[in-house]
This record gives C-alpha cells, sequence and structure tokens, in this order.
C-alpha cells in the first residue's frame, strides 16, 4: 500500500513538473527559432557555385532527461506496441533545440548560413536497471561567413 | 583559436586542394562524477535539460577536435575537411567521442 502512494506521488511529480518543463521549454523553443530566423540551416553538401566565404565549423548539443511519467507511460507502451508519443515530444525538444543552439554558434562567429547539417542522437543511460535515461543531440554544420 | 580550416564539406570554398595528407582521428572517453550523478538522477524525475552532462559532452567534444587538430598540423595540414562526430558508449557511465576527418592542404 504504502508502495504504491510513493509510486502514484512520483507519477503525479513527474506529469506535473515534466509537462510544465515541456511546455515552458517550447515555448522557448519557439521564440528563439523566431529570433535566429534569418540564419538558414542546409542539409546540402554542396555550396552554391562560385560562393566565396569564409568557414568554420559550428556545433550545438543538448541532453534532455525524460520524467518518470515517461518512463512508466513508455514501459507501459512496449507492453502493447504502437506510437510512444512521450519519447516523441522529447526527441523533437531535443533536435530542435541542438539546432538553435547551432544556429547561435555560428551568430557567434558571424556566419549567417549553416551547410551540410548532420543530426546525431545517442542515449545516456546508467546502471543496471537504466537509472538515468536521457538523450543527447548533437547538431553540427559548416558555418559559411560571405565575403 | 588556430588558422586550420574545420569543415564537414568536402572543400573550402575559394581555395583547391593540393595535397590529401590522409585521415586524422581524435577522441577521449568521460566519466560522468558523482555529483553530477545526483542531479541527474533527479531531473530524470521531473525531466529537463541535463546541463552538467551538456557541458561535460560539449567539453569533451572541443578536446577530442583539439587532438585532431594537433594530429593534422603535425602531418603539415592546414585544413581539415569532412569531418564527422560519433558518438559511442563504452561501459555505464562513460562514453566515447570520437571525431575525424581528412588532412589537407590547400592554397
Amino acid at each position: 500500500m504504502f508502495d504504491l502512494i510513493i509510486l502514484l506521488s512520483l507519477l503525479l511529480i513527474g506529469y506535473g513538473f515534466g509537462t510544465y518543463n515541456e511546455r515552458r521549454h517550447f515555448r522557448s523553443i519557439q521564440r528563439r527559432e523566431e529570433e535566429l530566423q534569418d540564419i538558414l540551416a542546409f542539409s546540402t553538401r554542396r555550396l552554391p557555385a562560385g560562393s566565396s566565404a569564409d568557414v568554420c565549423l559550428v556545433a550545438g548539443n543538448v541532453v534532455i532527461s525524460i520524467d518518470y511519467f515517461k518512463k512508466v507511460s513508455a514501459g507501459l507502451r512496449n507492453i502493447i506496441g504502437g506510437r510512444v508519443s512521450a519519447y516523441e515530444s522529447l526527441l523533437e525538444r531535443a533536435r530542435r533545440e541542438a539546432i538553435l543552439r547551432m544556429k547561435a554558434a555560428a551568430r557567434e562567429q558571424g556566419a549567417n548560413a549553416i551547410f551540410n547539417v548532420r543530426l546525431e542522437t545517442s542515449s545516456i543511460t546508467k546502471g543496471s536497471r537504466g537509472q538515468i535515461g536521457a538523450v543527447e543531440v548533437l547538431a553540427y554544420g559548416t558555418g559559411l561567413t560571405t565575403r | 583559436m588556430t588558422d586550420m580550416i574545420i569543415t564537414n564539406i568536402e572543400e573550402v570554398p575559394g581555395k583547391t586542394i593540393i595535397q590529401h595528407l590522409g585521415m586524422v582521428q581524435g577522441n577521449t572517453v568521460r566519466a560522468k562524477h558523482a555529483g553530477r550523478d545526483i542531479m541527474a538522477g533527479f531531473k530524470n524525475l521531473v525531466g529537463g535539460e541535463l546541463k552538467g552532462y551538456t557541458e561535460l559532452l560539449t567539453e569533451s567534444r572541443e578536446e577530442a577536435t583539439q587532438r585532431m587538430i594537433e594530429q593534422a598540423r603535425s602531418l603539415g595540414a592546414n585544413a581539415v575537411l569532412n569531418v564527422r562526430f560519433s558518438t559511442s558508449s563504452v561501459t555505464a557511465g562513460a562514453s566515447e567521442l570520437f571525431v575525424y576527418g581528412t588532412a589537407v592542404v590547400v592554397k
């Protein structure tokens, strides 16, 4: 009985804070995406012909942790299969944040476009029971400063 | 930093490659320390960014890149093209960050 109460309160805390954090994060992502709209990111590897510019490598990374509610709901999903929407939003957040940080790094260097953007995702887990669950997304590309 | 040109495309705009010097690489294996893990354990309950880990990984990647640059310089290169990053977890609690590219001389 006592265990059940602990589990329920953990779920509630996870759900409450997790949802709040996620909403706040999405709002901040949206705001900064508008700010950095003028820096274009391309995933093509060829530069426009005849361009003469300074290049530099720019990168941005972020580690985002899952919350307890997501962990449990994803665990339940594992039994019946189907879309795990709890993780979808987590990864979307991480990717958009990483791209934003890359763009911010590009602006710091004075670059105005980013070519050959690559995204890499890795999961960070610790312990046999996967006590710490988090994803890391790294975005990197070549920043171009037109002369 | 240095005058070394680092890009992940296959050319340097406005310059020509005059010599290929082969692949250069840099890596580092990092473990997290306990303090960060306690904070991460708490964050695992409520969700959100793990700033400690983000910083740790950024620092480690910079170190790996620095090693790659040193190797390229010892070969006499002035640019590294087609750079790729790669991450793998070696054991629980430690991960390897690997960066590699092609060292070239451009003019």
